[in-house]
């Protein structure tokens, strides 16, 4: 029981615990969407372009999640632009974003003469560092994120699984996709910090994927997704806090084996029960 | 009869009299949709040239043609998905979208990710969302037109299904009844009875024409000939242009048949046989996912 509660005494584990339990829960919010909806790699790019906007921050002194937000809003909206817009496909354009927007980080913080600040921190993330200020921000911009999503419940559903249907009947399914890539992008920044920037990807797409291969109803995908999330989070916080090891890489790690595990035992898995592997045959 | 009634051939030599002027204005204000040398197509590439049509409020239209013909892309451009090049078109009175709620879009199976997490009642449901507008939830009344809507399609015992895991028939029995749910006025359906059993088209078809008969007016394109010509009300056959526009007795004749499909058609003894009538369905346009559940039960 010790284990449990001493380091509640300090409060930089509270706060960690309380961003690692929002972290958990908006990303199996959204990254339910990101599931059904195939952004996986968009999400990734996302995270990646927040890197320019943080250095672009430290240089000017301004808020990180100001600069991570405006970054990675911007290029959500801009890839949501392009595969509308552009011939290219989604993907080539992304893979050009990425890489072109992580250089862009890259080269701006390799221009920083006066300090030199820890790339780990940002690449890997240092949950056990969030601030009180950083905690009420992180509150707040989860609570809109979700706030969205409860006011667009409806709409998003029938845009995510019929878009075409959906924007006939009068749905403006072209501002709910650029919603959606909005949401992914506000929830990489509130995850950020727990995870880093290279990991938020799993903390978006590992929890609602786990779910998806063991749920037949979206409510029951989201709930399922937002258990493992919150539950990976606080599980890898404390076992990296007792183990004095890296809390993002072992909240990932905790997320990838129940991932492996539903995978083995869940419906159409190699171990699932015959009856589920049936069911999943005639569901896809 | 109206214009719209007589035997059009556009394509080539003018068989039927031309629409006169008059005509033509009255025709469009009593259409429900009504097009005016419409060209469009998808990342310049042209795939319907020059259509004009005028569909009366309560008529059951089927559109056919070949594969490639534009079918698909007909019916995006009247449900709004998609913008003409040129010409103009008005849906229930207005541009494409104006009137969105009052109409029913149904995607080909194809377009329609059967793995989704969503029941049968989820989708009919979804019918009813853009009336309650946001942050509305479906209530009792909203309830009773889901249950009503699968008890005409004969769901009601499946309502809590997985989609994925319907038969084909049961598949298109589910999305016709989101759009009876929907109350619509204008039903625009892509290959409503395609890959499906004769019992389940011949349900299918009475609720479409018993719905035309409540002054609904009915799209659909269709493979199906047979089904064109014993079930449709009027025939459209397009192949990048309007070929023929009238009744479909009239439409459905050998010669203009093998205008509209090109040499894919054979004709023995009166009787019509047609090479490449397989249900493959058109190359998806860029931006729309295509799902091909090879897992589907027959």
């Amino acid at each position: 029981m010790d284990q449990i509660t001493a380091p509640l005494a300090y409060d930089f584990f509270v706060r960690a615990l309380v961003a690692a339990v929002l972290a958990g829960l908006v990303c199996a919010v959204v990254g339910s969407y990101v599931v059904l909806k195939g952004l996986a790699f968009i999400g990734d790019a996302i995270s990646h372009a927040a890197f320019p906007g943080i250095v672009a921050a430290l240089l000017l002194k301004g808020s990180f999640y100001l600069g991570a937000g405006i970054a990675a809003v911007a290029t959500a909206l801009a890839i949501g632009w392009v595969s509308r817009h552009s011939r290219l496909r989604v993907d080539t354009a992304i893979g050009v974003v990425f890489a072109g927007t992580f250089a862009l980080g890259v080269f701006l913080f390799s221009s920083i003469r006066s300090f030199v600040p820890e790339p780990l921190s940002y690449f890997f993330g240092n949950i056990l560092a969030i601030g009180p200020d950083d905690l009420v921000g992180l509150l707040v911009l989860g609570g809109v994120v979700l706030a969205l999503v409860a006011v667009f419940w409806k709409e998003l559903l029938y845009a995510t699984f019929d878009p075409l249907g959906a924007a006939a009947s009068g749905l403006p399914v072209a501002r709910l996709e650029y919603l959606v890539l909005a949401l992914v992008a506000l929830t990489i920044v509130v995850s950020v910090q727990a995870v880093g920037i290279i990991l938020v990807v799993a903390m978006l797409v590992t929890p609602a994927a786990t779910a998806q291969l063991v749920s037949v109803r979206y409510t029951r995908l989201m709930a399922t997704a937002v258990i493992v999330g919150i539950g990976s989070a606080v599980g890898g916080l404390y076992a990296s806090y007792w183990l004095d090891v890296a809390s993002g890489a072992t909240i990932v790690l905790i997320q990838t084996g129940l991932f492996l595990t539903a995978l083995l035992v869940g419906r159409g898995g190699p171990l699932g029960t015959r009856r589920a592997r049936a069911q999943m045959g005639r569901a896809g | 009869m109206t214009a719209s009634h007589h035997l059009h051939h556009d394509a080539a030599g003018d068989v039927a009299p031309r629409v006169h002027e008059a005509d033509a204005a009255h025709a469009r204000a009593h259409a429900d949709v009504w097009a005016q040398d419409v060209s469009v197509g998808y990342d310049g590439d042209p795939v319907l040239e020059h259509v004009s049509l005028a569909v009366e409020a309560g008529t059951l239209l089927a559109v056919v043609g070949p594969n490639g013909a534009g079918k698909s892309t007909l019916l995006k451009v009247m449900a709004g998905l998609l913008r003409p090049w040129s010409g103009r078109i008005e849906v229930l009175g207005g541009p494409p979208g104006r009137e969105a709620r009052r109409v029913a879009y149904v995607p080909q199976a194809e377009a329609v990710d059967w793995a989704f997490p969503v029941t049968v009642r989820d989708v009919v449901t979804m019918g009813r969302y853009p009336a309650l507008g946001a942050l509305r939830q479906p209530g009792p009344t909203d309830r009773r037109a889901v249950s009503a809507a699968l008890e005409q399609v004969k769901m009601s015992e499946h309502g809590a299904t997985q989609i994925g895991s319907l038969s084909g028939g049961q598949r298109r029995r589910v999305f016709l009844a989101r759009a009876l749910a929907s109350e619509a006025s204008l039903f625009l359906l892509d290959e409503p009875v395609t890959g499906i059993d004769a019992a389940t088209q011949e349900d299918l078809m009475d609720i479409l024409e018993a719905q035309t008969k409540q002054g609904k007016t009915v799209v659909a394109t269709t493979h199906d000939l047979a089904c064109a010509a014993s079930r449709f009300q009027r025939v459209l056959a397009i192949n990048r242009t309007v070929i023929a526009d009238g009744p479909s007795s009239l439409v459905l004749d050998p010669d203009v048949l093998s205008r509209a499909y090109g040499g894919h058609l054979l004709v023995l003894a009166g009787r019509t046989v047609l090479l490449d009538d397989a249900h493959h369905h058109d190359e998806p346009p860029r931006g729309e996912r295509h799902y091909h559940d090879d897992r589907q039960r027959p």
